[in-house]
């Protein structure tokens, strides 16, 4: 079955004419419900137009409650009424057209000139606004009609629905055109002048801008709701609907009795005004309508409108069936491409089975189950859904044959997608393999958080079960986590080992570490290793590489502290790491090669094995580092950031010391001899100069506190194998946090009257102090002044993430609609899928895959020449 | 270009060094463009018979231009574009 292809769509404008023909009912009747509650003939919920109360028929079709889709009624109009939406081009109709004959402004031929141009346009499938502003630039200026040489007067359009018309151009004065008269204009324009306003006289006829009939959509559209009072409550829509009958019955009975034409046109006002807001509530100009409790009414426009509408919140954001979503945790002892199912979520969610002679027993096995994984429902081939329970059970059993569907509960080994907003890149929704586990969350393995930017402190995720072979069978091969370890992005891998994981092989593998027989087995328990050779003791390094597949490599690891000249194998650091067909040899594993972005060994090991090995590898390697981290133990405490008091003195010398230098460059400044960088003032050297010497006053600071706190403090393990916090974070906590800073500058208050931060200052005052440095660390804790200077910072880090996610957000959802449709051909063009317009003629000018690139370039020669040579660096 | 009191200087365009090379591709050379592609002229992108370069270089609508220009990721990529009006 080949699904029907719509090839185009065509907009009119509906006729009055049409609007009867649809029209199933006349209304003219204000009220709703009778006192017996039920529905008023000619009201608005007038039976002919559907039903939507239980028991009740329809008059028009004779469907019940949920058979009957709802009919149009129509109200007829007593006097015309300006379409909001159409104001204007009405606007542009009327400036454009002669008042007298209805001719457009133009001579023919030119006219025709224009006609054809857009002609030509619209084939190209290009955009004619422009000639169409054109038109209207030129028709608007003529004084005189060229056909009938009638005299023009200028057309003033007041925003809504307005029109006036200026009468004598020197005193300004104007004339009210009314709908009426606008409508008797526009229905002299002939259909031969029309294209050259964009409109199309087949579809359109312009008076049909100025409403005489008003459809009323059916009550199915706008159902009244039953409170728990037994009160009943109407939609919006009826509110307005309600409104402009009654209004429209009262012009017609106040012209009908001879009313004054004063009334008359308050009252055709106040229709016009009904009609505007129960298309749009939210025209400038005008108050909105309201509800008696003061809150606006939604009506059509506001239906469709915005986030919550019907297009981005009905249409592209629907709610679907066979999801869940719960509070995420984590589990590294499950493999990175499976997914944690609680019990109760499980028993929920079905999978089909599609019944065939080849599964009949297997599917059967299910219907007989009376526990989990069982089956819950059949489907007939007839499409008779049927509930199994304990007591149907053997029964459906015995009749299930080929051709049934049988939807069985989740269980282990279904694949599932598992996602988290904001999906902002393909790695946002993947592919997993359940495992039903107890308790109420669902489990992730760590290593899998970098992809989603997930963390564990109440993140909530969703998960769907795909319900056909053809959406598991594309889920396991193109979704599945294994196959997004590498990044689209910068062709490296995005999943790989954080936190602990980093801190637990750097302990491992750094330096000669000896492991007991004991110890290693532990270490290995949980990893799948068929054999490993007898030995009494284990290095760190010996029991990595059992884990390692066989690949060489080397490379520098995170811990390098980027000597002139690097020694390679014979670093004191150990931080060369040298591999060589799957054993380490040299160095220690830290972020540089397992960590998420950055992995080396994951990045090597996924090129040359693939991504069933690199799986593996992973889940090993989490494995393995967090049996090491909980065996060996890993803590951090305030103490941890206890320096000596030697240090502490040489840190306040190197910070006043920098002070005074702040005090100096201020002296040279007031005294005229700071000499001014090249292009800045003065003012903006010193700032400069001021900041880079507090700067490296801090540095220094935390060198000395860094020297101090030796390598076997926890904190920096964590900081230099690059699984936690940085060298700064710590010297803000040891040593000194520094400058505080708003939008890149040292803080400042006031020009003239208070020039200082805070009363505790002289006026005018440069200093380090007085401007925002803060010379104290977290641990020796902060002055209130310092505070006070320390939350001003603060307080601009919180603006700027909340305003870049808003702003980045739009961005992306700009661009994401800019290039939905743009698709990689086979031959390697970008074209627009319907068009087929082609937008390059190589995929990124090089077309190559940024996920099969090596971080980002095309091909890595020098590996290449490596593995053809196998010479050795 | 024209200076004040008249007098005028001939400066090409494709001196230029952000200026690509552009070139008018044959009849025969299109058809085969096109061939390959397997599109028609409109699906190409399109560039403004209005465009200095391509006045200079003569070209007038319904022409194909193609424009050679150096890339970073591929070094030199090449573009076709139908000139419109």
């Amino acid at each position: 079955m080949y699904p029907k292809r719509i090839s185009a769509i065509k907009f009119e404008v509906l006729s009055p004419q049409e609007m009867r023909r649809m029209s199933v009912a006349k209304l003219n009747n204000p009220e709703t419900y009778d006192d017996d509650g039920f529905p008023v003939e000619g009201g608005l919920m007038d039976t002919r137009l559907g039903v939507i109360d239980p028991g009740l028929k329809c008059k028009t079709c004779g469907g019940k409650y949920g058979e009957c889709p709802g009919h149009f009624g129509h109200i007829e109009l007593a006097a015309p009424v300006i379409h909001v939406g159409y104001a204007k081009i009405i606007a542009r109709l009327l400036s454009g057209t002669c008042r007298e004959c209805g001719r457009i402004l133009m001579k023919d031929d030119r006219r025709d000139k224009f006609i054809r141009e857009i002609e030509r346009l619209k084939a190209l499938g290009q955009s004619y606004e422009d000639v169409l502003k054109e038109i209207f630039r030129i028709t608007k200026a003529a004084k005189k009609c060229p056909h009938c040489g009638a005299e023009q007067l200028e057309i003033k359009f007041e925003k809504p629905t307005s029109f006036y018309e200026v009468i004598d151009p020197e005193t300004k004065e104007e004339q009210k055109l009314t709908p009426k008269d606008v409508r008797e204009r526009l229905e002299k324009i002939p259909n031969d002048d029309l294209p050259a306003f964009g409109l199309d006289p087949k579809s359109v006829r312009p008076e049909w801008f100025v409403l005489t009939v008003l459809p009323v959509p059916p009550v199915t559209v706008r159902p009244s709701i039953i409170l728990e009072t037994g009160q009943r409550s109407e939609d919006d829509l009826t509110h307005k609907l309600v409104d402009i009958i009654r209004i429209n019955q009262r012009f017609l009975e106040n012209r009908d009795t001879g009313a004054p034409q004063q009334i008359l046109e308050d009252l055709w006002e106040l229709l016009q005004y009904h009609i505007t807001t129960y298309f749009d509530n939210e025209v400038s100009g005008i108050p909105p309508a309201r509800h008696r409790s003061g809150r606006p009414l939604k009506t059509l426009a506001q239906r469709l409108k915005g986030k919550d509408g019907r297009f981005r919140g009905s249409l592209s954001g629907k709610r679907v069936n066979f999801s869940a979503r719960t509070v995420i945790s984590p589990d590294p002892c499950i493999s990175i491409c499976e997914v944690g199912v609680p019990e109760e979520v499980a028993k929920e969610l079905s999978v089909p089975i599609f019944v065939t002679p080849n599964n009949l027993d297997f599917a059967r096995e299910f219907l007989r189950r009376r526990e989990s994984p069982k089956a819950s429902y059949v489907i007939r081939p007839d499409g008779k859904r049927i509930r199994v329970i304990d007591s149907n059970r053997e029964e459906i059993a015995e009749k299930l044959e080929p051709g049934w569907v049988v939807e069985r509960e989740l269980m282990d080994g279904d694949v599932v997608l598992f996602n988290r907003q904001p999906s902002l890149h393909r790695m946002s929704i993947m592919a997993h393999y359940v495992r039903v586990l107890p308790y109420k969350t669902f489990r992730l393995n760590p290593a899998v958080c970098p992809p989603y930017n997930a963390d564990f402190d109440g993140d909530e995720m969703n998960l769907h079960v795909p319900q056909s072979l053809e959406a598991q069978a594309e889920a396991k091969i193109l979704m599945a986590v294994q196959e997004h370890v590498l990044s689209p992005r910068f062709g490296g891998p995005i999943i790989g080992g954080i936190h602990d994981h980093i801190t637990g092989l750097y302990l491992l593998t750094r330096g000669e570490k000896k492991f007991s027989k004991e110890e290693a087995m532990d270490f290995l328990r949980a990893v799948d290793l068929s054999e490993i050779p007898a030995k009494e003791e284990y290095t760190g390094k010996e029991i990595f590489s059992f884990i390692l597949p066989k690949i060489s490599i080397r490379f520098k690891a995170e811990i390098c502290q980027g000597c002139a000249v690097c020694k390679e194998e014979k670093c004191e650091n150990d931080a060369f790491v040298v591999i060589e067909d799957g054993k380490l040899l040299k160095g220690t594993i830290d972020e540089k090669a397992v960590g998420a972005f950055k992995g080396i060994v994951i990045d090597e090991i996924m090129r040359k094995f693939g991504a069933a090995v690199t799986r593996k590898f992973i889940d090993d390697m989490t494995k393995l580092a967090i049996r090491v981290i909980t065996r060996l133990g890993f803590t951090i405490g305030i103490d941890d950031e206890d320096i000596p008091k030697e240090a502490v003195q040489q840190i306040e010398e190197t910070i006043s010391e920098a002070e005074k230098r702040a005090e100096e460059l201020i002296k040279a400044y007031r005294e005229g001899n700071l000499e001014p960088m090249p292009g800045r003032s003065v003012e903006e050297t010193l700032e400069m100069r001021i900041m880079q010497e507090l700067g490296k006053a801090r540095d220094r600071a935390g060198k000395i506190a860094g020297r101090y706190l030796g390598m076997d403090n926890s904190a920096v393990i964590m900081a230099v194998s690059g699984a936690r916090g940085s060298m700064l974070n710590l010297t803000q906590m040891a040593a000194c946090i520094g400058q505080q800073s708003v939008r890149g500058e040292r803080l400042t208050r006031g020009y003239a009257y208070t020039h200082r931060t805070t009363s505790h200052f002289k006026p005018m005052d440069l200093g380090a102090k007085a401007k925002g440095f803060v010379r104290s660390s977290y641990k020796s804790g902060l002055s209130p002044i310092e505070f006070f200077f320390h939350a001003a910072g603060g307080r601009e880090g919180l603006v700027d993430t909340a305003v870049r996610t808003s702003q980045s957000g739009y961005l992306q959802r700009r661009m994401i609609n800019a290039l939905q449709d743009l698709k990689v051909e086979y031959d390697g063009t970008v074209r627009e899928q319907t068009s087929g317009v082609i937008v390059q003629f190589k995929y990124g000018e090089d077309g190559v895959d940024p996920m099969k690139s090596f971080r980002g370039k095309a091909l890595d020669v020098k590996r290449i020449v490596k593995e053809v040579m196998g010479v050795k660096e | 270009m024209v200076f004040k009191g008249g007098r005028s200087m001939k400066v090409s365009l494709q001196d230029h060094v952000l200026v690509p090379k552009h070139e008018i591709l044959k009849e025969e050379e299109v058809e085969e463009l096109l061939k390959l592609l397997r599109v028609s002229k409109e699906q190409l992108p399109k560039i403004k018979a209005s465009d200095p370069i391509v006045k200079e270089i003569g070209a007038k609508p319904g022409d194909v231009v193609k424009i050679t220009r150096k890339s970073l990721t591929a070094g030199v990529s090449i573009f076709y574009r139908l000139v419109v009006e």
